[in-house]
């Protein structure tokens, strides 16, 4: 047992290792990947926040909110990978070797965490460049990033799931496009108070949003405009219940799909 | 432990409606070349994925290398190297990075993996290519890094599923060397192909499979003789002296007016030439082209399975 444990992290690591080499090989492709959101945080601060003449103060707000948004991104990042990686033909050697089945998802999830991280880490430079600042204590700002990564590894195995579901590179483009409501419904930009109702109760309860206000709260990013409905005030104890929940579904059944390739 | 490698028995699997394989039944002896002979669709490429534990048959047993495929599929893989149709490397990184992360899956170790890795690149040809990502390879210094990377522990046994499908004359050479210095080692080697002239190269012992199941088996000088074995043909420059042509020819002579052609079965092939070209010049008959040559494909199928080989893809 203690062998075939051993062999589990060797094989994984061998796999982020296999991830890290192209990051290697296509540095432009990783860069691409750390400037989007950072083009989208500019452009949200000056576009809507510049719209109404209180860009720094708007920073505040929006700041946290487009890190959530970047995370639940992360979903379709990770399904176009692991779509890539599920029409190589290498898939067949890996599957036809004596290594622990499951290292190719954890490399992947291993390389997918460490990208977000450091994206979460770029954009908190900009954020900071542009006004945003935290007024908490370190401890609190560590839960924040904690949280986001949760929301992060979340999406990450809705991602695995859907990429073995789908299958095919045309179905990322379907899934690409429903992504954008997912993170668009939410509360990332603007306050669910000011919505028609039946919206901002999709708002309220969208995963996203209980992750963001939470780390409006960490942060001390003027969390009073949250709302006051049941699932604003819980968003601390949602923003952990829903990754939670969610990698308690997504990644049993991304496991069963992955080893059901022989099937 | 057995003296066959390969032990495959009623096996059967549906994709739907489709019986992929139709009760396979196949015996490899150890240290032999086997050659699965057939057309597209005909179950070569779903038989390779049973054998190398990554499809579950329906029915039927599976022993590789001494272990079941079903019960043991660990062991097997230990066992065993696969070069598909399609090259199973990593397309964006280079092939020293390719087999050090093999060598590694295999758990070689890091500093045996990367040992094994440039030992493997010199062997293959491929020790000069450096730094280069995969994708750059042509298609022939691909199948070689892919081959390589199918012999990183020295399998016990080898599956190559139309190893020289889409290669140039020269890439099949290649490969086609390759496999001959692997059979010296004493590695089983189970190889499909849709060429008989690769079976007949390559392979001791060939079954030819059509539909999912085996049609006929034996050593490809077997095969051939009981398909009719080679014929030789002979274009005459003028039509009127076709009869007086096949009755030259050894017996079973068939003529097509159109082509001009006389075509019959031979036995023993220099003989046979060296008759015919004989007769034909005592009889002073001018014959545009004379060849000797092997049953085609086509011929092959027709004769075993009474209908022309399909020619959809899988």
């Amino acid at each position: 047992m203690s062998t075939s444990m051993s062999w589990i992290a060797t094989d994984s690591w061998t796999m982020t290792r296999r991830e890290l080499a192209h990051w290697a090989r296509q540095p432009v492709q990783v860069l691409v990947g750390l400037v989007f959101p950072v083009m989208m945080l500019l452009m949200f601060t000056y576009l809507i926040g510049g719209g109404k003449g209180i860009a720094g103060q708007y920073a505040e707000f929006l700041v946290p909110g487009m890190f959530a948004l970047t995370m639940v991104f992360g979903l379709d990042a990770t399904m176009v990978a692991v779509t890539q990686d599920l029409n190589k033909g290498v898939i067949d050697r890996f599957r036809s070797m004596p290594m622990t089945n499951g290292a190719v998802l954890v490399g992947r999830s291993a390389a997918d965490m460490l990208q977000s991280f450091v994206s979460l880490l770029v954009m908190m430079a900009v954020g900071v460049a542009i006004g945003w600042r935290w007024h908490g204590s370190f401890a609190a700002v560590l839960a924040a990033v904690g949280l986001l990564l949760m929301l992060r590894f979340a999406m990450l195995w809705i991602g695995i799931h859907l990429a073995m579901v789908a299958g095919r590179p045309e179905m990322v483009a379907a899934v690409q496009i429903l992504v954008w409501p997912v993170g668009f419904l939410s509360n990332a930009f603007t306050v669910p108070q000011n919505m028609p109702g039946w919206l901002g109760a999709v708002v309220e309860w969208n995963p996203m949003s209980a992750t963001a206000t939470a780390v409006r709260d960490l942060f001390g990013n003027d969390p009073g405009v949250a709302g006051t409905s049941w699932a604003a005030d819980q968003a601390g104890l949602l923003a952990v219940l829903w990754p939670v929940v969610l990698v308690g579904i997504f990644l049993p059944l991304a496991v069963r799909r992955f080893t059901a390739l022989s099937k | 432990m057995a003296a066959d490698a390969i032990i495959v028995e009623g096996v059967r699997k549906r994709f739907g409606e489709k019986a992929a394989l139709d009760g396979l039944d196949l015996r490899v002896g150890s240290g032999t070349v086997h050659g699965v002979l057939g057309p597209n669709g005909a179950g070569k490429t779903t038989a390779v994925r049973v054998l190398a534990t990554l499809l579950r048959a329906d029915e039927g047993r599976v022993e590789v290398a001494g272990h079941d495929v079903r019960r043991r599929p660990d062991e097997v893989r230990r066992r065993i190297g696969l070069l598909g149709q399609h090259a199973a490397v990593d397309e964006e990184l280079s092939g020293r990075q390719n087999l050090d992360m093999f060598g590694r899956l295999h758990h070689l170790g890091a500093r045996h993996a990367r040992v094994r890795a440039d030992e493997l690149l010199e062997r293959f040809g491929l020790a000069e290519t450096g730094r280069k990502a995969v994708k750059r390879y042509s298609g022939g210094m691909r199948r070689r890094l892919d081959l390589a990377a199918s012999l990183i522990t020295d399998p016990e046994v080898l599956f190559l599923d139309e190893p020289t499908t889409g290669l140039d004359p020269r890439g099949r050479a290649e490969v086609w060397e390759s496999v001959r210095s692997l059979v010296g080692g004493g590695t089983t080697v189970l190889l499909t192909t849709q060429y008989l002239e690769e079976a007949d190269q390559l392979a001791d012992r060939v079954s030819v499979i059509d539909g999912g199941r085996v049609v006929a088996d034996g050593t490809p000088d077997g095969l051939k003789e009981r398909l009719g074995g080679d014929r030789i043909d002979v274009v005459v420059r003028d039509a009127a002296q076709l009869a007086r042509t096949a009755e030259l020819l050894p017996e079973g002579a068939t003529v097509d007016a159109d082509r001009r052609l006389a075509s019959a079965p031979v036995t023993d092939r220099m003989e046979a030439l060296t008759g015919v070209v004989r007769a034909l010049r005592d009889a002073g008959i001018d014959a545009e082209d004379v060849a000797l040559r092997r049953p085609t494909l086509d011929e092959v199928f027709l004769s075993l399975t009474g209908r022309p080989k399909e020619t959809e893809a899988v």
